[in-house]
């Protein structure tokens, strides 16, 4: 019925738009992960008269898809196909190499939309907040799995990974997903979307041994079985656990959901049960190992003789008051000390305000709304993590997504968006972008990186390598 | 799955068994507004396949493509039903133990292929998360993969 609308300034071809039958009603997404794309796939499924623009800031889209999703977890990305269809739709827009909040602020969106959803996610990391955080050989969980994701801003992290022993403080899949990547037979990686770049710096890794540590006990770990069975079943290794941090779990188990008991299971065997004469022989030649700490809240990171780098780490003994999912480490007093070469803070994501006219709570990091609707902000929306805080998995992501689109689609229905008087949409932010030297990447200009990115990895063996700079991205989008 | 025929992901339409309609088994699945929808496949076809060939609508169904990383083809069956469905792997209960709202008559519609002896069954798409606070609920703290 239309011809798509999209247009780009990185060519002088304007694609044909017809101007007068556009879609009448004007949705921007601004961040084009997930949520963002869940969030667009919906309302263009609900609305047939809605046109939904989606800005990035990268060049290339799918956020965490791309930069979060371990290269050894290559099905989960198969949400890129469906993206790339919602991109694909004759109403849809992608806006790449945008930066809301820098080169077009949200007011000027909320000017040109009907309505303007929130997705950029969470790109902060929370700290631990004790000394000595800063040393060399510390790093957050994010920086390193973007480092070896081909995130641009990480690309110069050139992580130390010459000691024995690496400390991952946190417990959950990305902990899980570290500790995997740090332990994982080379000629596995090889295969896979790492970049080209880490996959050298873990060829020469020296790390042998990786502890995975928790405030809280094993009932609490955040982490999944599919991760965790990941991790027992890793070639090379063997696991080494603390038998006594299990007491008491076989009890337990009795009275717990099956997939809490499940992961406690494969969590006792691998750490009590004696191992069947196969597997016993089979972790005895392992040269790896990686085990879980349990009640541990790091106090202090220790360097070394030149203090600069890290050479351990002193953390509190904890207990626990109450019991499952509310249960909370209290310092016994005791400290013990562990010594450590690197140490990976995997303690969570964080979103950041990125604009001063958005409503943020700081205290929980997110965009205060009620299912999606910012407070106190009329046509103002917000989904996926930016939303509910930086926990849960793509589909829970999807579920969040249309979740907000449905609260959209209400309010343009109900009228309580001015959803009838004209807005110009893309139309309205383009002149602003231009005048400003922003110039934004089509989709179109996207596949053109990753014919690029793919062509390189084939090279390789690899599914693609990874463009790790925003200039060489911009310049082969250009070609 | 929310977008037009023409655009079903790729990987996932099986060449048509040369089977005529004796061949083919009817499947009811009950959405999530409580419809009842009959479709019908052929045996060996999985539930997944059967809801990508026949386009029928259920909002994120499948999005990992069927290859057991996510749970969002979670399908609930009756007792009978289910008891002969055939036996679950370690890998398939892995990504079911993450599907919300999971029963003991619960599995992965990737998972499940069509046999004669199903024919007539009933499959119903659970709930999915519906609002921030039903999120609470999750009894797993689950964080990105």
């Amino acid at each position: 019925m239309w011809g798509p609308s999209c247009w780009s300034f990185s060519d002088v071809r304007v694609i044909t738009r017809s101007a007068s039958s556009a879609a009448h009603q004007k949705v921007c997404v601004v961040g084009g992960g997930p949520a963002g794309f869940y969030t667009a796939q919906h309302l263009l499924k609900a609305c047939q008269d809605v046109q939904v623009d989606i800005y990035e800031r990268l060049p290339v889209p799918f956020g965490l898809v791309r930069f979060g999703v371990a290269p050894d977890h290559p099905e989960v990305k198969n949400v890129i196909s469906t993206f790339t269809q919602t991109a694909h739709h004759a109403r849809c827009c992608y806006y790449g190499n945008v930066n809301v909040g820098t080169d077009v602020s949200v007011e000027e969106l909320r000017e040109a939309y009907h309505a303007v959803v929130l997705s950029y996610g969470a790109e902060g990391n929370r700290s631990m907040g004790v000394p000595g955080e800063d040393l060399e050989g510390v790093y957050p969980a994010k920086d390193f799995v973007g480092w070896y994701n081909g995130l641009p801003s990480n690309r110069e992290l050139n992580p130390g990974l010459d000691c024995e022993t690496a400390v991952i403080l946190g417990q959950g899949n990305v902990a899980l997903d570290v500790a995997r990547i740090l332990l994982s037979p080379i000629d596995e990686l090889k295969k896979t979307d790492i970049t080209q770049r880490s996959l050298d710096a873990l060829a020469q890794s020296q790390v042998r041994r990786v502890l995975i540590v928790g405030r809280r006990g094993p009932l609490q770990i955040a982490g999944t079985i599919k991760e965790l069975r990941e991790m027992v079943n890793l070639p090379d290794t063997k696991p080494e656990m603390v038998a006594s941090e299990f007491e008491g779990m076989a009890e337990a188990l009795k009275v717990i959901p099956r997939p809490r008991k499940r992961l406690t299971e494969l969590m006792l065997k691998t750490a009590v049960d004696p191992p069947a004469e196969k597997e016993r022989q089979r972790r005895q030649a392992a040269s790896r190992s990686w085990g879980l700490r349990f009640l541990r809240s790091p106090l202090e990171v220790l360097a070394g003789p030149d203090g600069a780098r890290v050479a351990g780490i002193r953390l509190a003994v904890n207990r626990l008051e109450g019991t499952g999912d509310g249960s909370v480490a209290v310092p016994t007093g005791e400290v013990e000390t562990m010594d450590c070469g690197l140490v990976i803070t995997s303690i969570g994501y964080k979103s950041l305000p990125i604009d001063p006219a958005v409503p943020f709570d700081p205290r929980k990091a997110i965009v205060p709304n009620s299912l999606g609707r910012v407070q106190q902000a009329a046509g103002l929306y917000c989904s996926g993590w930016l939303k509910t805080g930086p926990v849960g998995v793509i589909a829970t992501t999807m579920n969040n997504s249309f979740d907000t689109a449905h609260s959209v689609v209400e309010d343009l229905t109900s009228g309580c968006l001015d959803a009838t008087s004209a807005k110009p949409g893309s139309t309205g932010i383009g002149p602003l972008l231009d005048k400003r030297g922003v110039k934004p990447v089509s989709f179109s200009d996207w596949e053109k990186i990753n014919q690029e990115e793919r062509r390189r990895g084939a090279a390789q063996g690899k599914p693609r390598e990874k463009l790790l700079d925003v200039e060489e991205m911009l310049k082969t989008a250009r070609t | 799955m929310g977008l037009p025929p023409s655009s079903s992901p790729t990987g996932l339409r099986r060449a048509a068994s040369q089977s005529s309609s004796d061949n083919k088994v009817t499947v009811h699945f009950v959405n999530r507004d409580g419809e009842k929808i009959t479709a019908k496949g052929s045996p060996g076809d999985s539930l997944l396949d059967l809801v990508i060939n026949e386009d029928l609508d259920f909002d994120g169904f499948g999005a990992c493509e069927g290859t057991l990383a996510c749970s969002t083809c979670h399908l609930v069956f009756s007792e009978e039903v289910y008891e002969k469905l055939g036996p679950v792997t370690d890998e398939e209960m892995d990504m079911l133990d993450l599907a919300y709202g999971l029963t003991d008559t619960s599995r992965l519609g990737c998972q499940v292929c069509l046999t004669r002896a199903l024919e007539g069954m009933e499959a119903r798409v659970p709930e999915s998360v519906a609002d921030i606070r039903q999120t609470q609920d999750i009894t797993m703290g689950m964080t990105m993969k």
